[in-house]
């Protein structure tokens, strides 16, 4: 059985009617047990998210005197945890954090994109020396921790003078990102047919127009699929802001707002719960539209 | 900003001529991006290991006094022992899950839907998911009505209820759960991939040979995607070495849930120990650094 031998090709005319046979629900699991287990695991990963988000409408006595399952017998729906979520409590409102989470997130998206669509082209199309070497080293900086870089950078953006701005996350992000981003449009610019190139080459452009003109269209796919991913990354990211931000309304993100709330006043579910998914609103939209993406970028490297 | 520091790149890169006009140019497409990574990982992680080696401050004679706290203080000890079964169980089950749930909805009618529902919470942040689960987790007293879905359960069948964030050490594996949550919608989706990526050819062949279920499973399925889950064993297994904001975000790594990450940053943000602080990050370093000799390999066998 594990010594399986697979013929290598086999002629066209025999492959056409296999195919039709796809849909032979021969692989198809339908036993009852496996059914039951699907749907007990759906279940598992859709009811807390449900129970949150029904509580997110609730009225706030109702919250802490009830649980959220009873609205089935006694529905009462609200949207004032959202609107004291936003106006906030004195100083600080929740939108000044939804504005900076903004502000974190597109520059801390769009610099490595930029950075990295050049660098990929360089070390797939440029002749250099050293540039193995480089490429190897760059993608070996994927998997280093953050953490072993956050205390030295927070020096040299305080010797900067920039500590707290903007400008050190957006640095971080941007270095933290590119290695991944490296690789992946390598993966992608590397495999344009060198035919086209070649052409456009003859036809009297220069590098800088091929990667503007051929390559860059070309690896549209693979800039959006890193782009959604450093896009989540940044937003949902809550170390690299809590390092070089802090805390306060001025700059931090909305990860930071929610986990604090959740250490000071963890029992305060009304602002908590439509809190957290005020803060989830972005991310979900973007993933739900640009899910073919996103998944093509996730099994890009992985089924080779 | 970035159009114009682009353009200035792209415009320079233009006016290299002549045989060594490639050489010139990499300067300008593959420059900015050595010299980032260059200057914000490659000597901040140097700079770390020096720390690391110069006492709780990180300032003091070189010695080896972090690494020997790292093993012998009680509460780093636990969080090392807190982070091991992270990098055990979450890799472990998120596959066991993500593979069990790929097999059984793959070709069935309600598959997309089915999927992106495992898949979503890999779109919301440790910390959105942490609130939710929190919320399950929630504690009322016994005869209190329950808030918290749990507890619900619990008390349905006639139990006490429980303080499942409080109650060391299985509070560690109610905070795992949620990692668990967030990565098995990973793992079903590139397993998933690898999966219909099997000839049909193959599957036939071995149901003539009389393969079924379990041994079609053992011996054609799983050999086929090996690449595939080692690829996803070990990013998950990184994520769950790394993890810091569901234990932040739920329990702040109080009641002896604490772990590597989360030592890491409160040494070196608010106890003022950053030389503690720098010997747990080279310990998180030297714990990933067999993954990248192994994925450096690898990409040399494929170039």
């Amino acid at each position: 059985m594990s010594a399986l031998v697979i013929p290598p090709t086999e002629s066209l005319s025999l492959e056409q009617p296999k195919r039709k046979r796809r849909h032979d629900p021969t692989r198809a699991t339908t036993s009852p047990l496996a059914t039951a287990i699907a749907i007990l695991i759906a279940t598992v990963w859709t009811v807390p998210t449900i129970g949150l988000l029904i509580t997110s409408f609730r009225p706030q006595a109702d919250i802490t005197r009830s649980g959220w399952w009873t609205v089935i017998s006694s529905p009462d729906f609200t949207l004032e945890n959202y609107v004291r979520a936003l106006s906030g409590s004195g100083s600080s409102s929740m939108l000044d954090y939804f504005v900076n989470s903004f502000v974190i997130t597109i520059p801390s998206t769009l610099f490595p994109l930029a950075l990295a669509a050049l660098a990929a082209y360089g070390f797939s199309w440029l002749q250099f020396p050293g540039r193995d070497w480089l490429f190897i080293a760059v993608f070996a900086l994927q998997v280093v921790p953050l953490q072993v870089a956050l205390v030295p950078l927070m020096q040299m953006y305080g010797t900067l003078g920039i500590d707290g701005t903007y400008w050190t996350v957006w640095i971080s992000h941007t270095i933290f990102g590119l290695p991944l981003a490296v690789f992946m449009m390598f993966n992608s610019i590397r495999d344009l047919p060198p035919s086209l190139v070649e052409a456009a080459t003859i036809d009297g452009a220069g590098p800088v127009q091929i990667f503007l003109r051929i390559v860059l269209p070309l690896a549209t796919p693979a800039i959006v699929a890193y782009g959604i991913f450093q896009f989540l990354w940044t937003w949902n990211d809550l170390l690299v802001s809590m390092v070089f931000l802090g805390g306060s309304s001025g700059v931090a993100p909305l990860t930071v707002y929610i986990s604090q709330l959740s250490g000071s006043r963890g029992s305060a579910w009304y602002l908590l719960s439509a809190g957290a998914f005020i803060s989830m609103v972005i991310p979900v939209a973007v993933f739900l539209i640009m899910q073919r993406y996103f998944v093509r970028g996730l099994t890009a490297g992985a089924v080779k | 900003m970035l159009a114009v520091v682009v353009a200035l790149l792209l415009g320079a890169a233009s006016l290299a001529r002549g045989r060594h006009g490639d050489r010139v140019r990499a300067i300008f497409f593959v420059g900015p991006t050595v010299a980032l990574v260059a200057v914000g990982l490659v000597w901040p992680t140097i700079l770390t290991i020096e720390k690391s080696f110069r006492g709780l401050a990180g300032t003091g004679s070189v010695s080896v006094s972090n690494y020997v706290a790292i093993f012998t203080r009680g509460d780093l000890r636990t969080s090392i022992i807190n982070t091991a079964v992270w990098v055990l169980l979450v890799p472990l089950l998120a596959i066991a899950i993500g593979l069990l749930y790929a097999i059984i909805v793959d070709r069935t009618p309600v598959e997309a839907i089915a999927k992106t529902l495992i898949f979503l919470p890999m779109a919301i942040s440790m910390v959105g998911a942490s609130v939710i689960w929190k919320f399950v987790y929630e504690y009322k007293p016994t005869q209190a009505p329950q808030i918290g879905l749990l507890n619900q359960v619990l008390k349905s069948f006639g139990f006490e209820t429980k303080q499942f964030l409080i109650m060391s050490p299985w509070n560690n594996l109610f905070l795992i759960v949620v990692m668990i949550w967030i990565q098995a919608g990973f793992a079903m989706t590139v397993l998933s991939a690898a999966i219909k990526a099997i000839p049909d050819e193959v599957i036939e062949a071995a149901k003539i040979d009389g393969a079924t279920g379990w041994s079609l499973f053992r011996f054609i399925t799983l050999p086929s995607i090996r690449s595939s889950l080692i690829m996803v064993l070990t990013t998950i297994a990184i994520a769950a070495l790394k993890v810091f904001d569901i234990v932040r975000t739920m329990t702040g790594g109080n009641f002896g849930t604490s772990v590597v990450a989360n030592d890491f940053y409160s040494s070196s943000f608010t106890q003022n120990q950053p030389g503690l602080g720098s010997a747990l990050a080279v310990l998180l370093f030297i714990l990933v650094s067999p993954i990248i000799v192994y994925n450096v390999r690898q990409l040399r066998q494929v170039s």
